[in-house]
């Protein structure tokens, strides 16, 4: 399982090189990946439809509790399936639809990155290890949405969608370590079996709100949903892929998954089931306002992740049976028709529905399966889609609660709903002959109709043969969501019954509503105006607001003044120390001045004498020698205490900090002006209140003693284990050696930065 | 940034070599005595600024060979790398391995993991001091 998953990244990291090789036919070569991985999760499926469920564990950092472990039960396999069986489509439509592109080997690296976080994400079984996939697929996502990074619009929604979908991540992280804390465990498999402890803690509540946020977030609910249709100006093979198996799936995957130990209360069913409904009708309204190839299915996504959220708000074993089912579906048809949204851009070249028509005898592989797909949209019998509409209108009426509001949203929803199905099924195929852009002079090729034939075609197996999917996974990934085995069964006929009268008036009602579509949505023009004081506002509000505060904060802290730098660090660090002393009431060790020796007496006067004059000479270069001479000082103390390493060090640092020094004083006008009396009274103020209080700490650490010395060990392992006598560079290079690792990197950075200090000014005089 | 001292210039003739000899002589005998990559990395650094100052910025690079920026990547790159043995003989990151053998002529030899990153800091040290040394150096002109 670790190496499936390591597999997409490793491939990933060839994909270009294997482009380069491949040429045309690198869809089809880099789509082995995904396809050997769907063989792969198939073998899982015998023994998670008998409902096992099974864990896979590599310890990665033991330490801290946290494993990479897997659970494949029957929600992660389901989605582990779509994922990977999805992805071959993409990745063979992606080497057709953006053949030629300059950039289709970085895609191949992105697209394979991003299929391998999302697997990660929905096997993980430790929290933290599905917090990493879950912000990698937020990161991969951003690259790409903004794929066509030459255009800013691109960039600009990329950008949003990774501020909103991260934003929310960083809620959840401090959700899902609040999880931990009331489920006694990182491991979901645990957690999840410790339900009622985890709804009895008084955590829950702020957990859940901010794992609410997380997932509300990732999967574009109200009033978040602003950047799912934004995040069209990717690549169509990307908003393919993204709307029907990944990215915004993962809120509700993470809702589905912790259902049995979150999910259950008031507040879960209240929350999930309201802003699930408002999202779905939000969704699907404003899919019928837009004229949008993609515009129209990126709303419809919003409206099957609205039904979502409530059915698994709702809770109840039907709701959850709906929930997958709608999911397979809604995962089937979108993947279809996004495609083929991608194709009537390729080959007619047509991005909005009003410049189609007509087009079923120029595209007629294209329109037949478009429409097949459609048709599963609306939820029309005998499609897949009309089974979980079914169910999801069964678990509306059958509700614990808010059955008023829910069933007038779901049947307002299937209304439009089938409106749309009918503007994307329809429109662009039947009537007056529009004239396209291009002129679509052939069927589009294999690779790109290969995605289209089997996702719609399998909508129709399905809901002809419920029972396959059924059996196969949709009731294990119920029971997985549930946390107990499920009775209920899919069915394309449930006779007649209140459902299957609402499914009949919508088909009717959405018929009228599509033919008078055109009325329909000049007398909805209102909404436009309205939505520019919607949600998307506060954003752009709120990222004005942080590029004015980061520039004031700049202003303010980054001046540019090397002495304002220091006085910030040197005041913060005596105030921290000072505070921290008077917190823990550090008492100061004893000094017994009537021990020192002439000659460190000595030591000490030319120490004091140096500083003195350091301080108050007028010369530069005569400050910077009696800084040396101070140093050389210190280095003395450290040769008299035997510390011959440290003193050689400082005598070395000193000279070249002082070669240093001369060679930047060469650089430096003279002093123009001294600093006023004012001015160095304060000086001096902060540095004898930050000299006496570091004084203070070194005299407090002489005679505290929190632990045991390591001096010891170190004095008797040095040469047995260590083989050398010098124990200073034994500790350096060998019982140390990742700190000294560290000093170095830092020492390179700093080089490296001054480097690029003086090169940059340099060339930006020239 | 020539001083056009005689006297400093026969010197650092005649110190250079030495100077960077006795850094190496100290990076080897660091384990048992003082000295070590840290302190055999600022003496070749400090050699070659005391080249620097005796004659030119020309010279001084050129009696470098390479850029220091290369020796500052190569230190770094040693230094992760002897870190990896021990991660391959599946003990923890940065246990040090050690292999001792008898060669004619210098007899008992001691190699260890330790030495190659000692060498690394060794690098890194010249290499970023050198870095800012030389860039400021060649900054006045």
């Amino acid at each position: 399982m670790l190496y499936a998953i390591l597999s997409t990244f490793l491939v990933a990291a060839i994909a270009p090189a294997v482009h380069r090789v491949t040429g045309r036919a690198s869809g089809w070569v880099l789509g082995l990946l995904p396809a050997a991985l769907f063989v792969y999760f198939l073998s899982f499926l015998p023994a998670v439809s008998s409902g096992e469920s099974i864990v896979l564990s590599w310890p990665w950092l033991p330490g801290l509790d946290i494993h990479l472990s897997f659970l494949v039960d029957g929600l992660s396999l389901l989605f582990a399936l779509l994922i990977s069986g999805i992805g071959f489509f993409i990745v063979t439509y992606a080497g057709r639809y953006l053949e030629g592109h300059r950039d289709l080997g970085r895609f191949y690296v992105i697209i394979l990155a991003f299929m391998g976080s999302m697997l990660g994400l929905v096997l993980a079984d430790n929290l933290i290890a599905m917090f990493v996939f879950w912000e990698l697929t937020s990161i991969t996502s951003y690259l790409l949405i903004g794929y066509n990074h030459e255009n800013a619009d691109a960039r600009k929604y990329a950008l949003q969608g990774l501020i909103v979908t991260v934003g929310g991540g960083l809620a959840l992280l401090a959700g899902i370590v609040m999880l931990a804390m009331a489920g006694g465990s990182y491991e979901l498999s645990e957690i999840l079996a410790n339900g009622d402890v985890v709804r009895e803690h008084s955590l829950y509540l702020p957990l859940l709100i901010l794992i609410l946020i997380g997932a509300f977030t990732k999967s574009a609910q109200v009033p978040f949903h602003f950047w799912l249709p934004r995040a069209m100006a990717a690549p169509t093979p990307v908003s393919a892929y993204l709307h029907s198996a990944t990215m915004v799936k993962a809120g509700v995957y993470l809702l589905a998954r912790l259902n049995p130990s979150l999910g259950g209360t008031e507040i879960w069913f209240t929350t999930l089931a309201l802003f699930g409904a408002i999202t779905m009708f939000t969704g699907v309204f404003l899919a019928f306002r837009s004229t949008g190839v993609k515009q129209v299915l990126a709303y419809s996504t919003v409206m099957a992740l609205g039904t979502l959220t409530m059915l698994i708000g709702i809770g109840t074993e039907t709701a959850l049976m709906a929930a997958m089912a709608f999911l397979l579906a809604h995962s089937l048809y979108k993947g279809a028709l996004f495609m083929v949204a991608g194709i009537l851009d390729h080959e007619a070249g047509a991005k909005d529905f009003l410049q189609t028509g007509g087009l079923r005898t120029a595209l007629p592989v294209t329109a037949a399966f478009a429409i097949l797909a459609a048709l599963s949209l609306g939820g029309v019998i005998p499609l897949f889609g009309f089974v979980a509409k079914e169910l999801m209108l069964e678990s509306v009426l059958e509700a614990p609660g808010l059955v008023g509001i829910l069933t007038l949203l779901a049947v307002l929803t299937a209304i439009l709903g089938v409106a749309v199905a009918a503007i994307v099924g329809i429109r662009p195929w039947f009537g007056a002959r529009v004239e396209t852009p291009k002129t679509p002079h052939h069927e589009a090729p294999p690779a790109m109709l290969a995605g289209p034939v089997v996702l719609a075609s399998l909508g129709l197996i399905f809901g002809l043969g419920p029972g396959l999917a059924d059996e196969g996974l949709v009731n294990a990934a119920a029971a997985s969501v549930q946390g107990a085995p499920v009775d209920g069964y899919l069915a394309l006929w449930h006779g007649i019954n209140w459902p299957l009268a609402i499914s009949a008036f919508s088909l009717i009602a959405g018929g009228l509503l599509y033919w008078r579509w055109e009325q329909a949505r000049r007398a909805l023009a209102w909404v436009d105006q309205a939505a520019e004081y919607g949600p998307e506002k506060g954003y752009f509000k709120m990222m004005d607001g942080l590029v004015w505060l980061s520039e004031w904060q700049t202003r303010v802290l980054q001046n540019g003044y090397l002495r304002y730098y220091v006085i910030v660090i040197v005041v913060m660090t005596a105030g921290l120390v000072g505070v921290t002393a008077q917190l823990f009431d550090v008492s100061v060790g004893t000094v017994h001045f009537e021990r020192l020796r002439i000659h460190e007496m000595a030591i000490i006067a030319v120490l004091a004498a140096s500083m003195l004059f350091a301080v108050t000479t007028r010369s530069r270069l005569g400050a910077v020698a009696a800084l040396g001479s101070l140093g050389f000082t210190v280095a003395l103390v450290y040769v008299l205490y035997s510390a011959a390493d440290v003193g050689i060090t400082q005598v070395l640092v000193e000279t070249l900090t002082v070669i240093l020094l001369v060679l930047v004083l060469f650089r430096l006008p003279g002093f123009l002006s001294l600093s006023s009396s004012a001015l160095r009274l304060r000086d001096a103020g902060i540095a004898l209140i930050t000299g006496g209080m570091i004084t203070l700490l070194m005299l407090s650490t002489l005679d505290a003693r929190l632990f045991d010395s390591i001096a010891q060990y170190f004095i008797e392992e040095s040469e047995p284990s260590g083989y050398g006598r010098n124990i200073v560079n034994v500790v350096l290079v060998d019982f140390r050696a990742l700190d000294t690792l560290g000093e170095i990197f830092v020492l390179a950075l700093a080089a490296i930065g001054v480097y690029a200090m003086i090169r940059f000014r340099a060339e930006d005089r020239r | 940034m020539n001083m056009h001292s005689l006297i400093l210039r026969t010197a650092g003739h005649f110190l250079l070599p030495l100077l960077l000899l006795f850094s190496v002589f100290l990076l080897l005998r660091g384990h048992d005595e003082p000295g070590g990559g840290f302190i055999g990395g600022l003496v070749a650094a400090a050699a070659i600024v005391l080249y620097l100052f005796s004659m030119d910025i020309r010279s001084a690079r050129k009696v470098l060979r390479v850029d220091p920026r290369d020796l500052l990547g190569a230190g770094m790159v040693l230094a992760v790398v002897s870190a990896l043995p021990a991660a391959f003989l599946g003990q923890a990151f940065f246990t040090a391995q050690w292999w001792e053998f008898t060669a004619p002529v210098f007899g008992e030899i001691k190699l260890s993991t330790v030495l190659v990153f000692d060498i690394g800091v060794y690098l890194v040290v010249i290499g970023s001091v050198l870095t800012i040394m030389l860039n400021l150096a060649e900054a006045e002109d």
